[in-house]
């Protein structure tokens, strides 16, 4: 019942380059390469240079990953560095496969 | 936390961002604490948010600063209708750039938490906000409420700090509201992070009747009012009832007016009351209170001056149907919109929208006599104590604004009247006591003054009757 042929449409929202912002980036390219492998986009976006983003998407922390698609829209916040909750939180289920 | 001034910036007033709420400024002595926070607690209900909004909206509209409002709990469209019944107009003030409202809104359920992270969207979001208005006024409403939205309390606390730190540096003066706990002044202990100036709003429901009460707890380098003070919502806003806010400073009038009565008159050194004077006529029910109150009612009323009549137990149409028996006709004063009737049951509302409604007439009819008949009627609704305290507001304001007060009290037939008006008495300038005897089977009314400051009165008892022709004093005895 997966929706196999869904695309995972993400966007990660950091604030300049901080090691915990590009941590974060780092561990959800690993994830998406490995669980995700040409499902998925991955948009940035610096809100240092966007500040205006930060309310549509009701960004408070950072870094934020939203999961824009598939809807509903989901938010993980902190660096990602706990692979099953991001997957978890992605809603990806990690089969026997 | 304990920041020790330079000794050059010790001793010095520290300046204040006035709130330009009525009263508030008074009890601060000019407002909060110019860029610095500002705590505000309460429990849910207690007009947190419409006294945090007031100050944005006034700072924008009177003194030139724009603001930023950043709310949690409600969206731009709801904090607008809340306050719209104050008069505020929050769109407008967003379309003309003065005021940015940025709605926070934390869906725990569709967060989760992995690893690091801190607030630096929020920090942003605000940044942009303030840049974009060029604000020196903000308001976080509540931000507390982070803590129900994010798990990690201690990314919290330290990211709070340093926002509060951060609105310092950038000079901010800015209002924090929070929800008050159980024993401590806010749930999350924020008042250990905003430490300059503290303020507690209360709102309390006794019998029905609610009191709201406003008091600074803490104001860190200024001198502060420290008593709990009455606050309104009304329309006009939010107003702070300062116990003692126009002080003694209003100028007394030498100006004479007649009571109604000419005997009467003649024992107040001949020419009746001082304009402006406030007069307490206490007795037993059916002494003659309120003939004396119409008596003069009428009076002013034939100078062409208006007068505005605050009654608690009878219709105005009730009143004047007795006062046709003693040959006085009320109701052509009522036809020219000389007299006007305020007629409310005290229990229908507490003291505090009791006063909140008579200074709203007195502003808008502008009369030049009161008559409060009877004040012992608000008893019912509060403490002796608060009831002073709310009479000595309307006497304040009563005499800055140059207006004649009566105040009828009831004294209660087992207890003298010096108990019942133990409190009163001392808040006016002439006091007139009726009394009603049985003597050999004939009831005798009596009159005297117990005293009438600032001039030589009658220190006999008169006795007076009822007549056709109105009240009638016969010869001082004693």
């Amino acid at each position: 019942m997966e929706p196999n042929d869904e695309d995972f449409v993400l966007r990660l929202y950091v604030a300049g380059q901080t090691p915990k912002c590009m941590r974060a980036f780092a561990n959800l390219k690993r994830i998406c390469e490995e669980y995700l492998t040409n499902r998925y986009r991955i948009e940035m976006i610096d809100l240092m240079r966007d500040p205006a983003l930060a309310r549509g998407d009701q960004i408070l922390a950072v870094p934020t990953l939203v999961r824009r698609m598939p809807e509903p829209v989901k938010k993980i916040i902190g660096d990602l560095s706990n692979t099953q909750r991001v997957l978890a939180g992605l809603e990806v289920s990690v089969g026997t496969a | 936390m304990q920041h020790s001034l330079p000794t050059a910036e010790r001793g010095r007033a520290i300046r204040k961002a006035p709130t330009g709420i009525q009263g508030l400024d008074e009890i601060t002595d000019g407002g909060l604490p110019l860029g610095r926070p500002t705590l505000i607690c309460g429990g849910a209900g207690s007009g947190k948010t419409l006294l945090a909004t007031s100050f944005l909206v006034y700072g924008a509209e009177k003194f030139g600063e724009p603001g930023v409002l950043m709310t949690f709990e409600e969206n731009g469209d709801e904090v607008a209708s809340d306050v719209a019944s104050l008069g505020f107009d929050l769109r407008s003030l967003v379309d003309e750039g003065k005021l940015f409202i940025d709605y926070v809104r934390i869906e725990r359920s569709e967060i989760e938490e992995t690893g690091e992270y801190d607030l630096e969207g929020l920090f942003v979001r605000l940044d942009h906000a303030i840049r974009s208005t060029g604000a020196k006024r903000i308001v976080l409403d509540t931000i507390e409420s982070l803590f129900s939205g994010l798990d990690n309390a201690n990314i919290l606390r330290a990211e709070l700090r340093r926002l509060f730190r951060w609105l310092k540096d950038e000079g901010l003066t800015a209002v924090i509201t929070a929800e008050r706990g159980e024993g401590t002044l806010t749930r999350q202990g924020l008042e250990e992070y905003v430490s300059d100036a503290v303020i507690l709003l209360d709102h309390r429901v006794t019998d029905q009747v609610s009191t709201r009460r406003l008091r600074v707890v803490k104001y860190r380098g200024s001198h502060h009012g420290t008593n709990e003070y009455p606050f309104l919502i009304d329309r006009d806003g939010l107003s702070v009832l300062p116990v003692t806010s126009l002080g003694l400073e209003h100028e007394a009038s030498d100006e004479r007016i007649s009571s109604g009565v000419r005997e009467l008159d003649q024992m107040l050194g001949g020419q009746g009351y001082f304009r402006g004077s406030t007069v307490l006529v206490s007795g037993t029910a059916g002494t003659g209170k309120t003939s004396l109150a119409a008596h003069f009612t009428d009076a002013a009323c034939r100078r062409g001056e208006r007068v505005l009549y605050f009654l608690f137990e009878e219709s105005p149409h009730q009143l004047v149907r007795n006062m046709r028996s003693i040959g006085m006709d009320l109701q052509p004063w009522i036809d020219m919109g000389l007299l006007q009737f305020k007629a409310e049951r005290p229990s229908r509302a507490g003291l505090e929208a009791h006063l909140a409604s008579m200074y709203q007439v007195v502003r808008d009819f502008r009369p030049s006599v009161t008559v409060v008949d009877a004040v012992t009627n608000l008893l019912s609704v509060g403490t002796q104590h608060d009831v002073r305290a709310m009479l000595m507001r309307v006497i304040d304001y009563l005499k800055v604004s140059g207006v004649t007060g009566l105040f009828s009290s009831l004294t209660s037939a087992n207890a003298s009247y010096e108990e019942t008006e133990a409190g009163i008495s001392s808040l006016m300038d002439t006091w007139i006591v009726l009394t009603i005897d049985e003597i050999e089977r004939e009831r005798r009314r009596s009159l005297r003054i117990l005293k009438s400051r600032g001039m030589a009165h009658s220190n006999h008892v008169h006795e007076f009757a009822l007549t056709d022709n109105g009240l009638r004093l016969t010869d001082g005895r004693g």
